[in-house]
């Protein structure tokens, strides 16, 4: 039999020729990515009794989550991180308004093919896109990770997610995800390693691929891989950090569960409240008002993403009542957004360009939500209270989506929306 | 071994309910953070806990984001151990870096009600409610050694002193 990614990514880090299925293995991670909650980490780093980090090479730190400082608290957080990269000597800091860091890791050329990146953020997944093997640990972890650059790893099982045919517009990854996760619900993927394959998945753009990483969290699992390929290499040129060896599953690999999908029979997908997989077709949703829509975030707040939305947004005007956000996931997009001309439109539209960052996403400032009202949001998460007031409500969809019900001022199906039945 | 009374929850036990997003970035100390405590899911859980009491809940406890604090202050609760039927993997190791023992009950907890009494056996990997024996896999010798020492911070120290 076969190795899956996991087991041959894991094997390959920790110097075994193979590792089982359920195996503890200690390996030293090639980066160790923390944001915002560093603060906190090196508040416990300090009880360990170590002067320095070990390797400080290996940690990449961003400033994403209430950025800029809302509060004096958070602005003292920042400060105290800023500090301490600054005593550490550790070189890879990204300040406030370079990005979110899920998108600040491949931008800057981190996020490599085969290696192997732990990061005490639950979507470290994302870096799955690229072929690496990436996870989310503990606050704690990554302290320890300061004063040892070890850890240990369970060699997780795996899923495999095979997608056939091709996403046509306005369907994207997204909608792939929620109908994922809706399907096996938010545990059904629960320590288990997925890989994204087939003809879908090839001929997605490594924006459409992060989403699927990404939103690998939100069904459990702990991590989610696409093979690297030439897409992927070209993403890298000039950005890749070190040189890389890519890692791919055997043609035999074992797996515990192969869910098949065909792209074509796909509409928009939407995640109701209160939970990810409590999803439906848009349809069922639809006219559902709404208070706020929201465009970016980890999971969608890319150039093309963008992009999608400016299409439903050109020439019209975000419907009265309804506040739209936003935020592209670094400045390298709002940059790019900008030359294109999208920013323009966006404001235009009447909607809120705010700089790269978390924002709203977590609740935290820039467009919380009130009780009584209702967001729809690129996002990958909808939990009670995460946006705001525990009696908000969010829904998760595609920019699409999102941008056509943004016009509309209820939730549309962007179908209808392309046709100008739905504005 | 030890012997606790029950807090009986649901599937699916997010960690903003454990311990909301708006106090993630707030600096706090353990026993503050315990007052907030499964505040959005059980109001009177705060107030009501005694330390020994034990959780017990469905599938995926702790689903949700990476927040290590959903860990502390529960522990910080005073409860001695978590039962599940199934954990998400963050909370998992969080729980296991807190010295906060974590047991997975794959046959189901549906048996167990609120106020009773459980025992968990550690070492054997038997809980006994009213009775009755249920086996959970004992946790690997790696992960063990975390939680015999205290958590990971003690686990480190340790560790770091031997070299
Ligand atoms: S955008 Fe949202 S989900 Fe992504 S890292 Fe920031 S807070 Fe987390």
């Amino acid at each position: 039999m076969g190795l899956t990614f996991a087991q041959k990514v894991l094997a390959k880090k920790a110097g075994l020729s193979s590792v089982a299925v359920g195996q503890i293995v200690d390996i030293e991670p090639d980066y160790c990515m923390s944001h915002d909650n560093t603060a906190a980490i090196a508040k416990t780093f300090a009880k360990f009794g170590v002067e320095k980090v070990k390797n400080p090479e290996r940690f990449v730190i961003v400033l994403d989550h209430t950025v800029p400082a809302s509060t004096e608290e958070y602005a003292k957080g920042h400060k105290e991180i800023r500090e301490f990269v600054e005593k550490q000597g550790i070189k890879a800091f990204y300040d406030a308004g370079v990005g979110i860091c899920h998108q600040v890791l491949p931008e800057m050329g981190y996020a490599l093919p085969g290696s192997l990146i732990v990061g005490s953020d639950s979507h470290t997944t994302a870096y799955g896109a690229l072929g690496a093997f990436s996870a989310g640990v503990g606050r704690s972890e990554m302290a320890a990770l300061y004063a040892t650059s070890k850890i240990w790893l369970k060699t997780p099982a795996s899923f495999k997610v095979q997608v056939e045919g091709k996403l046509t517009e306005p369907i994207t990854s997204k909608d792939l995800v929620l109908k994922i996760i809706g399907d096996i619900g938010a545990d059904g993927a629960l320590y288990k390693s997925v890989e994204f394959a087939g003809e879908a998945v090839e001929a997605m753009s490594l924006s459409a691929r992060l989403v699927l990483s990404n939103m690998a969290a939100e069904m459990g699992a702990k991590n989610g891989y696409c093979a690297p390929d030439k897409k992927t290499f070209a993403f890298l040129e000039g950005r890749a950090v070190a040189e890389y060896t890519p890692v791919y599953p055997d043609p035999d690999a074992e797996y515990e569960r192969i869910l098949t999908y065909d792209a074509l029979q796909l509409g928009p997908q939407v995640a109701k409240p209160h939970t990810v997989d409590n999803v439906c077709p848009v349809e069922d949703v639809e006219g559902t008002k709404i208070h706020q829509a929201l465009i970016g975030t980890c999971t969608n707040g890319r150039l093309e993403d963008l992009r999608l939305a400016a299409r439903h947004l050109e020439g019209k005007k975000v419907a009265k009542g309804v506040r739209m956000l936003v935020l592209p996931a670094s400045q390298e997009i709002l940059i790019e957004a900008l030359r294109a001309g999208l920013v323009e439109i966006f404001a235009r539209a009447g909607a809120l360009v705010l700089s790269p960052g978390c924002g709203p996403c977590l609740g935290a400032h820039q467009g919380v939500l009130a009780a009584g009202e209702v967001c729809i949001s690129t996002a990958n998460r909808n939990f009670q209270g995460r946006m705001g007031s525990n009696e908000a409500a969010t829904y998760l969809a595609s920019p699409a989506t999102v941008a056509a019900s943004a016009v509309a001022g209820v939730i549309t199906d962007p179908r209808k929306a392309r046709r100008g039945g739905g504005a | 071994m030890i012997e606790g009374k029950v807090w009986k929850y649901g599937d699916d036990v997010n960690t903003d309910v454990i311990f909301a997003g708006k106090y993630t970035y707030k600096p706090m100390t353990p026993a503050e953070m315990a007052e907030h405590a499964l505040e959005d899911l059980d109001p009177t859980f705060a107030k009501g806990v005694k330390p020994g009491d034990i959780i017990v809940a469905g599938t995926n406890f702790g689903c949700g984001s990476s927040r290590e604090q959903a860990a502390t202050c529960i522990k910080a609760a005073g409860v001695a151990a978590v039962i599940a039927v199934s954990f998400s993997r963050l909370f998992f190791r969080n729980a296991i870096n807190e010295g906060l023992p974590v047991v997975e009950l794959a046959g189901g907890t549906s048996m167990i009600a609120k106020d009773d009494k459980v025992q968990i056996d550690f070492e054997k990997g038997v809980v006994t409610h009213k009775g009755k024996e249920y086996r959970f896999p004992a946790l690997p010798k790696e992960v063990l050694a975390i939680l015999n020492d205290g958590g990971l911070i003690p686990h480190v120290k340790r560790a770091l002193a031997k070299t």
